[in-house]
């Protein structure tokens, strides 16, 4: 989902609740979604299990002394604590004027649920922006069948076109984008058209045609960095481990150290969400048609909890999760 | 002309180009209030004390991080700023890949460049990339935060998408396809009409958010005292071997083709 501009989804750092999106419970040993991609009359069964792994350093909130702390809502105009029903969402049409939205009427607006990946159009791969992919999922043969999902994914390589198709999560409809490497179906949700800025909306200056020798000078230096390979250790952020590392050398010298409960674990899909698997391990034997159930795959880690410390940010029953149009104002 | 965000400098070796950054991305989500049902008064959320319910104001609330099970370590304001990267003005290119390098997986967040000061070092540089058929690796800090992307051309200007940690998601590579009998080349070849029937260019700004719209559209409506209600028809639905079902398909792709033209 869209944060605010400018703020990168940082879990450990900054310790949000309640931001992500469904997609991230894919590191549980569970699709986070099956159904059937259809192509013409084709019906080919998969299942979703999303790129990013669980992670991120359990972070919760406490006083300046080491006590856990609640989140609590209060009404604004009598200061008492409210319970979950006795909250309301309201949209601000004008200052201080609300109308009124309750459940059921949101879920009345939900798309139809399907079990459909429907593939509408194929496109030229290298026509879809990178900046509308907001994050991506590997598509699995949800049965033994194998032989539609090859097809699909030999005839997308050799022609080099991704598929755009629309499915439904959890009540919410998603744009999608299908792309086929190395024999593997991959998923990218695209971002709504309106979402994406061009430098026409953000009234960049026009090109001015620029002279040959600048151009010739740019393209030495690009050349003298030209690489076959990207260098994974550039894209990674110590960040977290930074983070622990200072935790680690505090605890040792005994500064700082308190017990408290241990930070509650993301609730998962389908299971208590206590195990965290290899995800590539458990996707290189999905993808190789293993018999085994979803779970029993991958190695296991030691629970790494998110960040989120969701547990001190229950929020209401009656909230919006992210994804359907939320309050978090 | 919308606001930058941040003003940099794109260093590609010896080179310097001044850029000012643009957020890509525009947030369009229905955001509601919560409300106090009795007096509709707005919600208002706290941090407290579970054991009294007294509050701890959010410049008190510290962050604690679980280093063992049950065990935390409190971490004071101070060490956390000390975490923080320097700051720096630089956006630096460490090289430049074919685009075929850079996995899907790792795409989060794209931003605009736009020229500041010198349009033509800007567009020259569009434009060499443009023509390198390459995408720039690049590496920043902003805002606290330390960021790796990409610097890619878009039409005359440049964008620069952030990529997701490399630790925090999955690539393509090292994962095995799944296997079996070989393709026949009757399929393969129906498949790719197939394909071919269904071609299109990409067209991003057709992509809506109809349940954002039914929102908004239930919204206007009970605004003015009206209500909304959405109905949609149950898909059709077909089974059959799959050479026999790609035909089918090609068929009836062909045919909405024609009724199109």
């Amino acid at each position: 989902m869209p944060q605010p501009d400018g703020t990168k989804r940082r879990r450990a750092r900054h310790g949000r609740g309640g931001e992500s999106p469904p997609a991230e419970h894919g590191a549980t040993g569970h699709g986070v979604w099956s159904g059937s991609i259809t192509f013409g009359l084709v019906t080919i069964p998969v299942e979703l299990y999303s790129a990013r792994r669980g992670g991120g350093v359990p972070l919760r909130m406490l006083s300046p002394d080491g006590v856990p702390l609640a989140r609590q809502y209060v009404c604004s105009e009598e200061g008492v604590p409210l319970e979950d029903d006795e909250i309301v969402r309201g949209y601000e049409v004008a200052p201080g004027e609300f109308v009124l939205v309750d459940d059921e009427e949101l879920e009345a607006l939900a798309p139809r649920r399907s079990r459909d990946i429907e593939l509408e159009r194929f496109v030229d791969r290298d026509a879809v922006a990178p900046g509308y992919l907001e994050r991506a999922y590997f598509l699995v043969p949800g049965s033994g069948q194998t032989k539609a999902y090859r097809l699909l994914a030999d005839t997308m390589e050799r022609t080099r076109r991704a598929a755009i198709a629309s499915f439904v999560m959890r009540d919410k409809a998603y744009a999608l984008a299908i792309f086929a490497d190395r024999g593997v179906l991959r998923a990218g949700v695209l971002r709504f058209g309106d979402e994406l800025r061009s430098p026409e909306t953000l009234g960049l200056p026009g090109a001015v045609r620029p002279d040959a020798a600048r151009v010739k000078r740019m393209q030495k230096a690009i050349e003298s960095l030209a690489r076959d390979e990207v260098d994974e250790r550039e894209l990674r952020d110590d960040a977290d481990e930074r983070l622990l590392a200072l935790a680690r050398e505090k605890r040792e010298r005994g500064e700082d150290v308190v017990e408290a409960p241990a930070a509650p674990a993301e609730p998962a899909e389908g299971d208590g969400g206590a195990e965290v698997v290899d995800l590539t391990a458990l996707l290189k034997q999905r993808l190789r048609g293993s018999a085994a159930g979803g779970g029993a795959g991958g190695t296991k880690r030691r629970a790494k909890r998110s960040a989120t410390a969701r547990g001190e940010s229950r929020r209401p029953a009656r909230r919006p999760t992210q994804g359907s149009p939320a309050a978090r104002r | 002309m919308a606001r930058a965000m941040w003003k940099a400098s794109l260093e590609i070796g010896e080179l310097r180009v001044p850029v000012k950054l643009y957020a890509g991305v525009e947030e369009r989500s229905v955001h509601f209030r919560l409300l106090h049902e009795k007096d509709r008064a707005p919600v208002r959320q706290r941090m407290v004390d579970p054991k009294d319910e007294s509050e701890v104001p959010s410049d008190e609330v510290r962050r604690g991080v679980e280093v063992d099970e049950g065990v935390f370590v409190v971490l004071q304001p101070g060490e956390l700023a000390s975490l923080e990267p320097k700051p720096s003005r630089a956006i630096e290119v460490t090289r430049f890949v074919a685009p075929g390098a850079i996995d899907l997986s790792w795409y989060s967040r794209p931003y605009f460049l736009g020229p500041d000061a010198s349009d033509a070092d800007y567009f020259a540089l569009a434009a060499a990339l443009r023509k390198s058929q390459r995408l720039g690796i690049a590496r920043w800090v902003m805002r606290g935060e330390r960021y790796a992307g990409v610097l890619a051309p878009h039409g005359d200007h440049l964008a620069l998408v952030a990529l997701h940690d490399a630790d925090e998601v999955v690539g393509v590579e090292g994962i095995a396809p799944p296997g079996g009998p070989a393709l026949s080349a009757g399929e393969r070849k129906l498949a790719k009409q197939l394909v071919e029937a269904l071609d299109a260019p990409f067209d991003g700004a057709a992509l809506r958010d109809e349940y954002r719209e039914r929102v908004e559209k239930l919204i206007d409506a009970k605004r003015r005292g009206q209500t909304y209600a959405v109905k949609e028809a149950p898909p059709p639905r077909t089974r059959g071997n799959l050479g026999e079902v790609l035909k089918r398909s090609l068929q009836a792709a062909k045919e909405r083709r024609r009724a199109a033209a």
